[in-house]
């Protein structure tokens, strides 16, 4: 199968088609990281721009490694302040950028929607590496290889996603992602931090953390933000823990072998206990690290055309 | 300079007229309205009139349009006076009414004067300047109503800057009463909005964009009028975009309370699922709401809850648009769309023409106490002639306008204005019209 699109901006533009190759192409790259020397020649010559705008160390030195991996060129820019404030636009940069003639763009931007407008633009490829609250398709993608890893399979799985559902964009991403490959999924968190209208998106909605992890398979938990607590979303970190904290106790709510997600970075005994986040029976939060890179190297090699 | 309009359908809301007729307009003025008016000129002073056939076309009062942005002085890159007004004609408006946010605020009488001086020298459309509530709306302290009233403004609003203030508003609509002056509020509690982008609900939770909720119009429509039925004075609620604002306007009309209102044709043409392209031109504040919303919007068109169409004309620059949606600026480029976009309420069957042209002319003028939108005889010459069938396609590079921010680009419509007189002097025509 050939790989037709031209950018990778959100599970929700992909085809269970489309992902079940991504996901085969990144699980034959997976033994190239434990190699001696981790380094294949696929992509020499081709580059790749990671263009973040927002602070990142997992995501950015992910798809770092992965270009690297394959041989291709890769040039971080960390623009710590918004285009806006930095006084060129986004557009501009973006053009100057293409003018170097790259071959894969990859975006970080605090504005859902930015990564869209440069692939309007743009003859390169985008990577969305994460928009404001809407997609962190490459994220998805990790989670579905290291899911199907633990498990053998994704359709027919419960998978609870807990916590700040409104500003995550991991959640959009998983929901649309693990929902076309067949798994039931629930949510759980405070009304406050539950978006207006997303049982639409297909998904059953619970206020308490235990009521949603019942039988789960998958147990996927949410980065509070420290910050958000100024904005009255949740009264405090001490309240927030005593109820939405994944614990020995609850966990035992889900199925004996429930597999614990977490898309980092975590709040140790915030909204993971670190006895469940630490403990190798049940989580696979380095697991999800791991995949990451070869996901990413699957991109970047199908959207170079690499499979054709 | 006579000019004698013939052949076509006249509609006339202010005096309930809807036939055939010619319309003979003498300096600057409408001084005959009749059936066969030219037969009975022809005999007497002939050669001297100017005669337009304006057969299968509509005539009616010069539209209106209440809820407009110039941009001048300050923001001459958006908009200025000349271009705005330019925009205003070739959409078949004689009149707009521009708000006060400008740069600086028009907050007091020699940005008033400026404004009409710039006008005056554009020699377009009429224009008339709205004040600041505040000063430099800032919601904390009122202008000088009566200063800027004797300098010529027509209303008061703080525009998109809503006054939070409800002692403020009690004061300022208490005060405004008293002068005559009409207050146009921008419904939006700013608490409620807290920095949202699009209308809160499936689309706002799919894009990841930040809601505005309802809630936040409506809280401060209900706001409104309660004090305006307090203090028994009256309140005009700018761009309705909700059912539930409609329900609480047509409740307190219900009630014979002073209240009135307009929407603005966007709120019952688009919806929030267009904001899925993430295209900045379909941001606008309020924002674009549910199908729900929009059968409301236009029921409340069709029962008289709201009684004015005004476009909201924001005209920007591309640099205000072409960046991220986050901070991209709110508003459409409407004069040369508006009344196209309306006369879809006509072929959909939600509005007869004679209402329609109601809230386009005869209720603006009505609800900013102005001397127009009639077509008695003695009046102003100011009229707008539509062809309700013309198709065309909307081209932002041939707006007249500045702003070429529009989401309509390249929408095919029926029926626009092809001719535009004001006092008397043609100031916009189609060159496919023939004169």
């Amino acid at each position: 199968m050939k790989f037709e699109k031209k950018d990778i901006l959100g599970m929700k533009d992909l085809s269970v088609d489309e992902i079940n190759l991504i996901l085969e192409t990144a699980e034959s790259f997976l033994e190239i990281s434990t190699r001696e020397i981790k380094k294949v020649p696929t992509l020499r010559g081709k580059s790749v721009i990671n263009l973040f705008y927002e602070a990142s160390t997992r995501t950015r030195t992910s798809f770092e490694i992965a270009g690297k991996r394959l041989s291709a060129d890769t040039i971080n820019i960390s623009a710590s302040t918004s285009s806006v404030v930095k006084g060129e636009t986004l557009i501009d940069t973006a053009r100057n950028l293409e003018a170097m003639n790259p071959d894969v763009i990859v975006i970080r931007h605090s504005a859902a929607g930015a990564p869209h407008m440069l692939a309007k633009l743009l003859r390169q490829s985008i990577i969305n590496a994460g928009d404001g609250a809407h997609e962190h398709p490459t994220q998805a993608l990790l989670d579905m290889m290291t899911i199907k890893e633990k498990k053998g399979r994704v359709a027919g799985l419960k998978v609870a996603i807990v916590g700040d559902i409104m500003h995550s964009r991991v959640a959009r991403s998983n929901i649309y992602g693990l929902s076309k490959m067949g798994a039931k999924i629930v949510l759980a968190g405070p009304a406050t931090m539950l978006p207006r209208n997303i049982e639409q998106m297909g998904v059953k909605v619970h206020s308490k953390l235990e009521d949603a992890i019942v039988d789960a398979d998958v147990v996927m938990m949410l980065r509070i933000q420290l910050e958000r607590q100024n904005q009255s979303i949740f009264p405090s970190l001490r309240e927030y823990s005593q109820h939405y904290c994944l614990n020995r106790t609850n966990i035992k709510l889900a199925k004996k072998d429930v597999i614990v997600m977490h898309p980092g970075p975590i709040n140790r005994g915030v909204e993971i206990s670190p006895d469940i986040a630490d403990d190798p029976s049940c989580s696979v939060i380095l697991d999800q690290v791991n995949n990451g890179v070869a996901v990413r190297m699957a991109l970047l090699y199908l959207l170079t055309g690499g499979n054709e | 300079m006579k000019l004698l309009l013939t052949g076509s359908r006249v509609i006339d809301p202010s005096q309930k007229m809807d036939a055939v007729a010619d319309v003979l307009l003498e300096n600057g003025k409408i001084t005959q309205i009749a059936p066969d008016l030219a037969k009975t000129l022809d005999s007497k002073s002939s050669g001297k009139i100017k005669t337009i056939d304006l057969a299968s076309m509509i005539v009616v009062p010069g539209l209106i349009d209440m809820h407009t942005h110039l941009r001048e002085p300050g923001l001459e890159y958006k908009e200025t006076i000349a271009s705005g007004s330019a925009a205003a004609v070739a959409g078949g408006f004689t009149s707009v009414a521009c708000m006060p946010n400008s740069s600086p605020i028009n907050d007091n009488r020699s940005i008033t004067e400026f404004i009409k001086r710039k006008a005056a020298e554009a020699a377009l459309a009429n224009v008339y300047p709205i004040g600041a509530i505040s000063k430099d709306s800032a919601g904390s302290q009122l202008t000088e109503f009566w200063d800027l009233k004797e300098a010529g403004i027509v209303a008061l609003s703080d525009d998109g800057k809503p006054v939070m203030d409800a002692a403020l508003m009690r004061r300022a609509l208490e005060y405004a009463f008293s002068l005559g002056l009409p207050v146009i509020s921008h419904c939006e509690d700013i608490n409620l909005s807290g920095g949202g982008l699009i209308n809160e609900g499936f689309y706002s939770t799919i894009l990841g964009l930040r809601g505005i909720p309802s809630i936040a119009e409506e809280a401060m429509v209900a706001r409104d009028i309660l004090i305006a039925e307090f203090t028994k004075t009256s309140v005009h609620i700018a761009h309705v975009s909700t059912a539930g604002s409609v329900r609480l306007i047509r409740e307190a009309k219900k009630r014979d309370l002073p209240i009135t209102a307009e929407t603005a044709p966007h709120y019952f043409t688009l919806t929030d699922e267009s904001m899925q392209s993430y295209d900045t031109n379909f941001k606008v504040n309020p924002p674009l709401r549910s199908p729900d919303d929009l059968a409301a919007i236009k029921e409340g068109l069709a029962d008289g809850t709201l009684d004015a169409i005004a476009c909201d004309h924001a005209p920007h620059g591309r640099t205000d648009k072409e960046v991220e949606f986050e901070y991209a600026a709110c508003g459409i480029s409407g004069l040369e769309t508006s009344l196209s976009l309306s006369l879809q309420l006509i072929h959909d069957g939600v509005l007869a023409l004679p209402e329609l042209i109601a809230k386009m002319s005869t209720n603006p003028a009505r609800i900013l106490n102005l001397s127009k939108g009639t077509l008695k005889a003695g009046s102003d010459g100011d009229i707008t002639v539509i062809d309700p069938q013309l198709k065309w396609t909307v081209d932002v590079k041939a707006f007249c306008s500045r702003g070429k921010n529009s989401p309509f680009h390249g929408r095919q419509m029926q029926g626009r204005a092809v001719l535009t007189i004001v006092g008397g002097d043609i100031k916009f025509a189609l060159p496919s019209l023939k004169l």
